[in-house]
């Protein structure tokens, strides 16, 4: 383990000046920060005015209403990971540092989790309680979200890096990112309105838990490969 | 004429630092090069020349790994660059086009991430380098407060923060003034007097105080055709 302690170590900085460069961007830029938090906040409030503000009507759409909601809010922000990097160079410099690219992908994730999907987690309760959503759901809405949400981020990461180069890119990242992101919402809206009827909740968790170990490992190496690809 | 590649580097008796072999490269279906070969010692400034689209960046991106769409072979110290990869990136420092300064952030905090990419550095360090890149006191400037040049300076301030032994820079004389001109040109001159080695290319007319190479991209491909 000593023999390795050196390079680990510039490996764990890297890591840190990675995500700390990227949540300082994200701090200074307050719109990007709010903009899917206020677009979460729009769409779960059009459901009351569009479906009915009958409360029964709405508990039985609560959950996949804030899914939904969630998972467009996620779709919103996926633009603002690589776009910046991509035109004035960081990336470049990103690609050619000695550090495994894992890792420095990894960071750039967590960063954009934790500007886009963290507040959205926070804010899920109080919608919830817009919709109705009965009080036994509301532990289980959140940790759904905790664990679904960065699988959101760092399945879009992929599709983001895949289109970075492209002009007009359009519909084209929805149509990369949502395929992948399906089971997430489906697991997760379930999970939710599963919670209410009382059933067991363990293999939801589970599955959950599987896509983000899944996405963790996997997601981030695939990244890496699509930005070596659109930088070329 | 054509050396044979398993041909023993032996001229100066240490492989070089860099050596292309037969490179080839084709963009559009027209050949940029072909069969270009070059050996980049240590203490070589070497100048790439060529008229607009002859494929000099194209030839730079290649050499750093982010263009994969070539033939041939690159050694790093003898060594194929693929099989150590991370070695060769760790001794290595590409300004592109795109100088890789946020426009959000200050030019301490660009400084700080870039550098710790690869190594990491101190705030003085920083302070020192903008200085020498004739920054002095713009450390915590906004870099999109800054013009053009300016900004230009903050990446070229990387050169004097890195260990890299190879630079690779792409036209870093572009937007810099008459003093930021002469202050890259010796730091070019001081960077291969230690020892180092650079690739540049530009269409200034470098007046560096020590030998300088060409690799006209033009001129071999008017010889090949």
């Amino acid at each position: 383990m000593t023999a390795l302690a050196g390079p680990q170590v510039t490996t764990f900085t890297a890591f840190r000046a990675t995500m700390r460069r990227d949540l300082l961007i994200a701090l200074t830029r307050r719109n990007d920060l709010l903009n899917p938090l206020m677009f979460f906040l729009i769409v779960v409030s059009l459901f009351p005015l569009g479906v009915s503000s009958d409360p029964q009507e709405l508990t039985r759409i609560a959950a996949g209403a804030v899914w939904v909601s969630a998972l467009l809010a996620s779709m919103l922000s996926l633009d603002n990971l690589y776009r910046a990097d991509y035109e004035d160079g960081s990336l470049e410099q990103l690609l050619l540092s000695p550090q495994p690219l894992y890792f420095m992908v990894l960071a750039k994730n967590i960063a954009h989790w934790l500007v886009s999907g963290l507040p959205v987690v926070l804010l899920a309760p109080l919608l919830a309680y817009m919709l109705y959503l009965p009080a036994d759901a509301y532990w289980t809405l959140m940790l759904t979200l905790l664990l679904g949400t960065p699988v959101l981020s760092l399945f879009g990461s992929i599709g983001v890096a895949l289109t970075v180069g492209l002009g007009s890119r359009g519909l084209i990242l929805a149509v990369i990112v949502l395929p992948l992101t399906v089971p997430v919402l489906i697991i997760g809206a379930k999970a939710v309105a599963d919670a209410s009827l009382g059933v067991s909740l363990g293999m939801h968790y589970a599955l959950l838990g599987a896509l983000l170990a899944l996405s963790l490992s996997l997601a981030p190496l695939a990244s890496a490969a699509a930005l070596k690809i659109s930088v070329n | 004429m054509s050396d044979s590649h398993s041909h023993n580097p032996d001229a100066s008796g240490a492989a070089p630092l860099l050596r292309a072999r037969a490179l080839f490269c084709e963009r559009d279906e027209r050949v940029l090069f072909s069969g270009l070969d070059f050996d980049l010692q240590a203490g070589d400034l070497m100048q790439v020349q060529g008229s607009n689209g002859s494929g000099k960046t194209t030839l730079l991106r290649i050499l750093c790994g982010l263009n994969g769409s070539y033939e041939g072979e690159l050694y790093w110290r003898g060594v194929p660059i693929e099989e150590d990869r991370e070695g060769f990136l760790a001794s290595l420092l590409y300004l592109g086009h795109r100088v890789g300064v946020n426009k959000i952030l200050t030019a301490r905090e660009n400084l700080r991430w870039s550098c710790a990419l690869h190594s990491p550095v101190t705030d003085s360090d920083i302070e020192t380098a903008l200085a020498r890149v004739g920054l002095t006191g713009y450390a915590d400037v906004i870099c999109r407060n800054m013009s053009a040049g300016q900004q230009q300076r903050v990446s070229l301030a990387r050169l004097l923060l890195s260990p890299a032994t190879l630079w690779v820079l792409d036209e870093p004389f572009t937007t810099l003034d008459v003093h930021g001109v002469k202050t890259l040109e010796s730091l070019l001159a001081e960077h291969v007097q230690a020892g180092g080695a650079v690739l540049v290319t530009t269409h200034h007319p470098l007046a560096v105080p020590c030998t300088l190479r060409r690799l006209n991209l033009d001129t071999r491909r008017a010889n090949n055709s």
